[in-house]
C-alpha cells in the first residue's frame, strides 16, 4: 500500500550527489568510497602549516547540539573552520522545548540567520531526517548523532581508520562489542561495513543490550565474547553508559567487565594483526582495560584525528551537492 | 419528517438483507422497507440508485478531544467529521481534561454533542478515578449519567487486586468494561512495534508482550469476576486468538480492531513519517495476517477508527517526540472498503463489522434497518473515488498517512434519527 521509503530519497540530489548526510544506510559503495577518498585527501592537510582550504568560504555552518557532546562538537567545529566556514555553536542541552520552543521554531530562527548548513545532534531518532525534510532548500544537514538511529560521520571515520590499517574490507571479520541496543554508532557501522563488503560482522553483547532481530541487519550475534572475538581483524568497542547499569539491563559494572570488557587476555583470541577501536569517551576498567586502550593495537586517538578529515569531507561534499542542485534548478528556470 | 429513499442497494446485516429496494422513514424511525406504510406521504425523496443504503456506522473508539484539548478538535468539529464519514454513533474514551470520571464531564459531553447534533456520542467513563489505577470511579452514577462502558484506556492499573475489584464492582451492576490493553512497563515509552524496522531506525520498541500479557491478565480476572468485557484496538494476532479462545470457553468477551492495523504494518514507519506513529503500534506482517484471518473467521466483532486528531504542532517533531494517533472518522468507511476491494470479505460482512457488530458489543438497539429502529442511515457510493486533503478534511486533525491518498467510497447522505446531518 505504502512503499518502504528509500533513505536516499532525502540525502541525494537529482544527480545522485550527497546533499545531506543523515545515514550510511542505503548509500552506494561508490559513495562511501568517495567519502573515504575525499577524507584521505584532508588527512594530510592537517599536518601542513596552513590547515585551511576555502571550500566553504562565505558559508555559515551552525552546530545545533541538543545533546551534550565534546568530541563530536569540537571536531565538527574544527572541520568547518578548516573549510573556511563561519561557525556558530549552539548547545541546546536541555532541548529547545525547555523554553516552550519547538524544534521547528529553533530551525526557523536559525534559517532566518541565513545559515547554509546545520550539523545536528539530537536525542530523538529521526531528528536529522525531520530537520532535513523541513529546512529551506539548499541548506545541507549533517547528522552528528540522532537518538539510537545513526551517527554516520563516526562510522565513516571508523571506516577510514580501518582502511588505513587494513586496506581492503573484503577479507575482514569485524566485531562490535557492548551496548548495541542504544548505539547509533553500531547501526551506522553495520550499514557501512556491509556496503563496503566486510566478510563478517559480529555483534557481541548480553541479550539485554541487543535489539530485537539485529540479525536482519546482516550480522552474526554472539553473547559469548570469547567465542565472538575468535580470529577477528577489528574489534570495535562501544561506550557503555554507566547509568544504564541501574536500569535492570546489567547486574554490575564488574560483571560486565568480566564478561564483555576488552582485556589483554581476551585480545589474544583475535587475529595477531588485529586493531582495537572505540568511539569514545572510553570507560577504562568497564569496557576496556587501560593497557589495551593505550596499547599498540589501539586506534582510538587516530580515530579522533580521522574524525576531522571525514567531517571536512562530508561537509564539503554535501555543500557541493546542494550547490549543484541549486545551479541545476536555476538552469531549468 | 417523512423521507423515502428510493432504489438503493439496501444492506442490513442484522436482518441478512441485501437487495435493491425502497426505504421509508417517519418520525425519526425506520417505517418500512419495500412498500410504504399506509398513508405515507414523503416530505423528501432521496434517489439512491447505484448507491448503498446501510445502517449508520458505529465507531467504538473516537477521541473527540473536548473538554480539555479543543486545540486538537471539538465535539462539534469531530462529530461533523463523523457525519461526513457515515458514522452516526461513536464511543468516546474518557481521555478528556478533566478525565471523564464524574457526571459533570459526562453531562458536558452530552450537552455539547446534542448542541452539535451531528452524531450520537456515547461516552466511556473512567474505570478508576483520574485513570490513576487506584480508586474505583463512581461507575453506577456514571452509567446513569449516560456512560456506555468503563475503561482505564491505556493507563496502567498496576495492582491486580485493584483491577479485580473494579471488575467485580462493574459485574455487580452489569456494566461493560473496555480494555485497551498495554502493559506500561513493557511498553516502556516505546513508539513503534519492536521488530526489524524498529531496530533499523533506532526507535524504542513496544513488544508484542506489552499487549498480550495485559490481555492474558485481564482474561483471567474476567473469568474470575464474570464481568462483561470488551477488548478495544487489539494489534497482535496472539491477543485476538486469546480472546477467541476465551469466548469459546464461554467468557462474555468481545473485541475490535482499528482499521489501520488491518491494512498497514510496522514497515510503513520506515521513513520516520510521524503520521505512522500510532498506539497501539502498527505490528508485523504476521500480526496483520493474523488479524485479517480473524476478521474472516469472525473472531472479533467490530472495526473502529481509533480516531485521534491532533493539532499541526503535535506532529511537527522527530517521530518519537510526536504525539501518537491518526484521525480516522472520515476514512473509516473507505479504508474498510479496501478489505472488500481486496476480496477478503464481502460488502455485507464489512458493514456488519461497522454496524451490527459494534451494536452487539454495546448491547444497544442500533446499527439496523429493522422497522421501528432509529433511522440512522448511511448512503454511500462504494465505487466513487475521492481524496482526503487538508482542504476538505472536516476533522480538526489532518494527521493521517492516508491524506492525499486515492480512496474509494463516498458518503452521499448521513441521517441521524431521520434527520439529514450530512449531504454531498
Amino acid at each position: 500500500m505504502f512503499e518502504q521509503q528509500d533513505p536516499n530519497l532525502i540525502q541525494l540530489n537529482s544527480a545522485g550527489q550527497l546533499k545531506h548526510f543523515l545515514t550510511t544506510e542505503g548509500l552506494s559503495r561508490e559513495m562511501l568510497t568517495e567519502i573515504l577518498d575525499t577524507a584521505d585527501s584532508f588527512v594530510d592537510m592537517s599536518a601542513q602549516q596552513v590547515k585551511k582550504v576555502p571550500l566553504l568560504r562565505g558559508k555559515t555552518v551552525v552546530n545545533l547540539f541538543f545533546e551534550a557532546s565534546t568530541r563530536t562538537a569540537s571536531t565538527f567545529e574544527l572541520a568547518a573552520k578548516r573549510l573556511s566556514a563561519d561557525v556558530l555553536n549552539l548547545n541546546i542541552k536541555t532541548s529547545s522545548t525547555s523554553k516552550g520552543e519547538t524544534l521547528k521554531d529553533t530551525l526557523m530562527t536559525m534559517e532566518a540567520m541565513h545559515s547554509d548548513m546545520f550539523v545536528v545532534r539530537h536525542s530523538d531518532s529521526g531528528a536529522a531526517h525531520y530537520i532535513a525534510s523541513n529546512v529551506t532548500p539548499h541548506v545541507a544537514v549533517i547528522n552528528a548523532g540522532d537518538g539510537r538511529h545513526a551517527h554516520p560521520t563516526q562510522a565513516m571515520l571508523d571506516m577510514l581508520t580501518i582502511r588505513q590499517h587494513k586496506g581492503a574490507f573484503e577479507p575482514l571479520t569485524v566485531a562490535i562489542v557492548g551496548d548495541i541496543l542504544h548505539s547509533r554508532v553500531a547501526r551506522s557501522q553495520i550499514h557501512a561495513l556491509r556496503t563496503l563488503g566486510a566478510k563478517e560482522i559480529r555483534v557481541i553483547a548480553p541479550t539485554t543490550l541487543l535489539p530485537r532481530h539485529i540479525e536482519a541487519l546482516g550480522v552474526t550475534v554472539y553473547t559469548d565474547m570469547l567465542q565472538g572475538l575468535k580470529d577477528v581483524d577489528v574489534v570495535m568497542m562501544l561506550r557503555l553508559q554507566k547509568e544504564r547499569m541501574q536500569s535492570a539491563l546489567l547486574p554490575s559494572e564488574s560483571e560486565f567487565y568480566n564478561l564483555y570488557g576488552l582485556t589483554e587476555e581476551k585480545l589474544k583470541l583475535t587475529h595477531p594483526d588485529s586493531i582495537v577501536m572505540h568511539p569514545g569517551p572510553i570507560n577504562r576498567g568497564v569496557e576496556i582495560e587501560t593497557s589495551v586502550a593505550d596499547g599498540p593495537k589501539s586506534m582510538i586517538l587516530k580515530q579522533v584525528t580521522n574524525g576531522i578529515a571525514v567531517r571536512m569531507a562530508v561537509m564539503s561534499m554535501a555543500m557541493g551537492g546542494q550547490m549543484t542542485e541549486h545551479q541545476a534548478e536555476r538552469g531549468s528556470e | 419528517m417523512n423521507i423515502a429513499i428510493r432504489n438503493g442497494r439496501v444492506i442490513d446485516p442484522a436482518n441478512n438483507l441485501d437487495q435493491i429496494t425502497d426505504l421509508f422513514i417517519g418520525d425519526g424511525r425506520i417505517a418500512s422497507l419495500g412498500e410504504p406504510p399506509a398513508g405515507f406521504i414523503a416530505d423528501r425523496e432521496i434517489d439512491a440508485t447505484n448507491l448503498v443504503v446501510s445502517p449508520g456506522l458505529i465507531d467504538l473508539c473516537a477521541n473527540l478531544r473536548e473538554p480539555g484539548y479543543s486545540r486538537k478538535g471539538t465535539i462539534a468539529s469531530e462529530t461533523a467529521a463523523a457525519a461526513a464519514g457515515g458514522i452516526t454513533t461513536l464511543c468516546m474514551p474518557p481521555l478528556t481534561k478533566p478525565i471523564a470520571d464524574n457526571t459533570a464531564v459526562i453531562d458536558l459531553i452530552e450537552d455539547l454533542a446534542k448542541q452539535a447534533g451531528n452524531a450520537r456520542v456515547l461516552p466511556m467513563g473512567a474505570l478508576t478515578q483520574e485513570l490513576k489505577g487506584e480508586q474505583l470511579s463512581p461507575m453506577h452514577g456514571l452509567r446513569k449519567a449516560g456512560c456506555i462502558g468503563f475503561t482505564n484506556a491505556r493507563e496502567p492499573i498496576h495492582s491486580a487486586l485493584t483491577l479485580a475489584r473494579c471488575l467485580e464492582y462493574a459485574a455487580t451492576h452489569d456494566l461493560l468494561v473496555i480494555f485497551q490493553p498495554q502493559d506500561a512497563d513493557l511498553a516502556a515509552g516505546g513508539t513503534m512495534h519492536d521488530d526489524t524496522t524498529c531496530t533499523r531506525l533506532g526507535l524504542s520498541g513496544i513488544p508484542e508482550s506489552a499487549e498480550t500479557i495485559e490481555v492474558a491478565r485481564s482474561l483471567l480476572l474476567i473469568e474470575q469476576t464474570g464481568v462483561k468485557a470488551h477488548f478495544g484496538q487489539l494489534s497482535c494476532e496472539r491477543s485476538v486468538k486469546m480472546v477467541m479462545e476465551a469466548r469459546d470457553r464461554g467468557l462474555p468477551v468481545t473485541a475490535d480492531i482499528a482499521i489501520q492495523n488491518l491494512l498497514l504494518t510496522d514497515e510503513n514507519v520506515s521513513g520516520f513519517d510521524p503520521n505512522f506513529h500510532l498506539i497501539p503500534p502498527l505490528r508485523s506482517q504476521l500480526d496483520r495476517a493474523g488479524l485479517r484471518h480473524a476478521l474472516v473467521a469472525d473472531g472479533f466483532q467490530a472495526i473502529c477508527s481509533d480516531h485521534q486528531p491532533h493539532e499541526l504542532a503535535a506532529k511537527q517533531a522527530p517521530f518519537a517526540a510526536t504525539e501518537p494517533g491518526m484521525t480516522g472518522l472520515e476514512t473509516l468507511l473507505s479504508l474498510s472498503l479496501m478489505l472488500v476491494q481486496q476480496e477478503l470479505i464481502s460488502l455485507p460482512q464489512m458493514l456488519a463489522k461497522l454496524t451490527t457488530g459494534p451494536a452487539s458489543v454495546l448491547n444497544v438497539d442500533l446499527g439496523t434497518l429493522s422497522p421501528g429502529s432509529s433511522a440512522d442511515i448511511c448512503i454511500f457510493d462504494p465505487e466513487q473515488e475521492w481524496v482526503l486533503t487538508r482542504e476538505n478534511c472536516r476533522s480538526a486533525g489532518a494527521n493521517t498517512p492516508f491524506m492525499d491518498f486515492p480512496l474509494k467510497g463516498v458518503v452521499r447522505f448521513t441521517l441521524l434519527e431521520g434527520n439529514v446531518v450530512f449531504q454531498q
